[in-house]
């Protein structure tokens, strides 16, 4: 399959009192054409931070990008300048955020915030513009799509605010749509329902999706395969199916294992003990470790690299790095 | 607004009159004798129940008649004739590049934060607050009029009279609004749909004045609201220092000389302004904030 889009031992760092900090640790992961990704993770492990590494959105922020690889379309990104990404953003890749409540902006028209990507990447008159802006609404549900568009986003609901950011984030035909956890905040019926839209999207354009998540149950519902993120590296890459059915990574058992099951009573639910480590104030070596019920003296010591189990499987443990097994033993 | 100009009426009425001093002795002169005085009292009126002479001065007020001065006996509304406008043109002159420098000073500090025109902006905007308008006033004639005599020093005769008076008065504001819009912007700056106008791959140039600005622009308005009634009371100060025909002057020459109808006409005038402005900015925040504009 092709690769659309490969992050190679990405690192990104944040600059606070001339002190750098490395919030990204060497994330590496692959998108496929036309495959949902989903990138799960506990707050803090620098699942956002990827999206926005991607897209390279850091005005504003003393973010940088500090080593590391993100290829799209065969092209490298890492070094491109603010200009010609703004030629990327919007077009080729585009983003929905976690809060349809402000992620529109309160004082431009519905219209107006959706015709600017348009009139910035595409290349249509006013009226075929417009014209657009209602077929896209329509096609991501809107109803009366027509007056919609004179309409502020405050007049409108979470749900509907959503379908408008996605509406926005599809209207240039991009290649890659990045959700940083897009229905997070939105009630139960109303998560399914745009679930259920992007799925659609997704199946129709062919494109494919980097879905940020900690719902694992999303994860399940849309992803063709999932890498999970813990402390600013990912640990495991696996095709959904595998994932669920034998996770390998003990932070990806932990993770699973902590899903409440239907028809199974317990008094308490399972958790993974500790927290996430600070970023500045990491542990020596493997950063699970820590959390960890089988680490090793050699977890503690050394961070362990990946090791490819085959079939696309990754997985970033003492017990499978290659001639060590026998710390396992 | 009628109600709100009924009280304000009384209050400025009754205060006038508590400011010490007998305007019937000054009108009379040093040497009068005490009879002289309370002949010339009872001439004014004021010798009257306190409660008499406000409703004499009210239904004057609504016959359109403003009183006589006191002082030189003519008709209040004639001696405001030929110094109305130029104190209106002196505020508005103020407040216009109050808001043009502040905005433009503010945007340029939160863009370019911690750096150098952030640090430029900020310590001009801290000297504009810090700097009282006489000694402002003061130094402006010194440079620009006395030694390279570019302005006239005072009067009101050309448009160049009003340019030093006009940048000493909206100084404070300026500053006040430069700051104001500066953190308002910063807080708008981190605002998720600044990140979706970027992801949408618009420019900075874009992003800022249609996105950020926009959204920043709601307490400033209410400042600049606000300031304007210090404006007023401000140019009293800086139309001394200029030597200024206009209001502000007229009314510490009334205040010396305990001329109540001047006075209270111009007070009272002063409030309407400044009722006025805070209803300019009721409508300017329904054209900013589309929230309002449908609740009401």
């Amino acid at each position: 399959m092709e690769k659309l889009l490969q992050v190679n031992q990405l690192e990104t760092q944040f600059t606070k009192d001339k002190e750098k900090l490395k919030i990204l640790r060497g994330v590496s992961f692959h998108i496929n054409k036309g495959e949902v990704l989903g990138l799960v993770g506990e707050s803090g492990c620098g699942k956002s931070l990827t999206s926005l590494s991607i897209m390279k959105l850091f005005k504003g922020t003393s973010g940088e990008i500090a080593g590391g690889r993100i290829v799209f379309k065969g092209e490298d990104l890492t070094h491109r300048s603010e200009r010609e990404m703004r030629k990327i953003r919007g077009k080729q890749m585009a983003m929905i955020f976690q809060e349809p409540m402000t992620s529109l902006n309160p004082v431009m028209k519905i219209g107006e915030q959706l015709l600017e990507p348009i009139r910035l990447h595409l290349d249509l008159n006013e009226k075929q513009a417009k014209e657009h802006v209602i077929y896209i609404l329509k096609k991501v549900g809107i109803p009366r799509a027509e007056e919609i568009i004179y309409e502020f986003p405050h007049q409108l609901s979470g749900g509907m605010r959503q379908r408008i950011m996605i509406a926005m984030a599809m209207s240039c035909n991009p290649q890659l749509l990045i959700a940083d956890e897009p229905t997070t905040a939105l009630d139960v019926t109303i998560q399914a329902q745009i679930l259920e839209l992007m799925k659609q999207l997704q199946k129709e354009e062919g494109m494919s999706v980097l879905l940020i998540t900690h719902d694992l149950g999303v994860v399940a519902e849309m992803c063709d395969r999932v890498a999970v993120m813990y402390a600013g590296r990912v640990v495991e890459e696996a095709n959904v199916f595998d994932l669920f059915e034998s996770p390998k990574h003990p932070y990806t058992k932990g993770l699973i294992g902590s899903v409440p099951k239907i028809g199974q009573r317990k008094d308490k639910l399972t958790s993974i003990k500790g927290n996430v480590p600070d970023p500045s104030n990491m542990p020596k070596g493997c950063k699970f470790a820590p959390r960890c019920n089988d680490a090793k003296a050699i977890c503690f010591e050394e961070e362990p690299n990946a090791t490819d189990l085959g079939n696309g499987r990754m997985c970033s443990c003492w017990m499978f790095e290659e001639g060590r097994e026998n710390v396992y033993a | 607004m009628i109600p709100i100009l009924f009280i304000v009426s009384i209050l400025i009425f009754f205060f006038t009159h508590l400011i010490p001093g007998d305007p019937a002795r000054l009108v009379a002169g040093k040497d009068a004798t005490l009879e002289e005085v309370n002949i010339i009292r009872a001439e004014l009126g004021l010798d009257k129940p306190i409660w008499d002479q406000y409703i004499t001065y009210m239904s004057n007020l609504f016959q359109g008649d403003l009183g006589t001065s006191l002082k030189t006996g003519l008709p209040v509304s004639e001696m405001f004739a030929d110094r109305f406008m130029p104190s209106i043109y002196l505020t508005f002159m103020s407040m216009g590049w109050a808001l043009l420098l502040g905005l433009l000073i503010g945007t340029l500090s939160a863009v370019f934060k911690n750096k150098w025109p952030d640090y430029l902006g900020m310590v001009t905007a801290v000297s504009g607050i810090s700097m009282p308008g006489f000694w402002l006033g003061l130094i402006l004639i010194q440079i620009f009029s006395v030694q390279l005599g570019w302005f006239p020093t005072g009067g009101a005769e050309s448009w160049k009279s009003y340019i030093l008076p006009s940048l000493t008065l909206g100084a404070g504001i300026m500053s006040m609004l430069a700051r104001f819009t500066r953190s308002s912007l910063l807080e708008t700056l981190r605002a998720d749909f600044i990140r979706t106008g970027r992801a949408k791959g618009l420019k900075e140039s874009v992003v800022i004045p249609k996105h950020a600005l926009r959204n920043s622009l709601i307490p400033v308005v209410t400042i600049a609201g606000l300031q304007f009634g210090f404006l007023l009371g401000g140019s009293v100060v800086v139309e001394t220092v200029f030597s200024f025909p206009g209001m502000g002057r007229l009314l510490i020459d009334s205040i010396a000389f305990r001329d109540y109808p001047v006075i209270q006409a111009e007070m009272l005038l002063f409030s309407i302004e400044f009722i006025l402005v805070n209803l300019i900015v009721d409508i300017m925040y329904s054209m900013l904030n589309p929230k309002i504009r449908y609740a009401s």
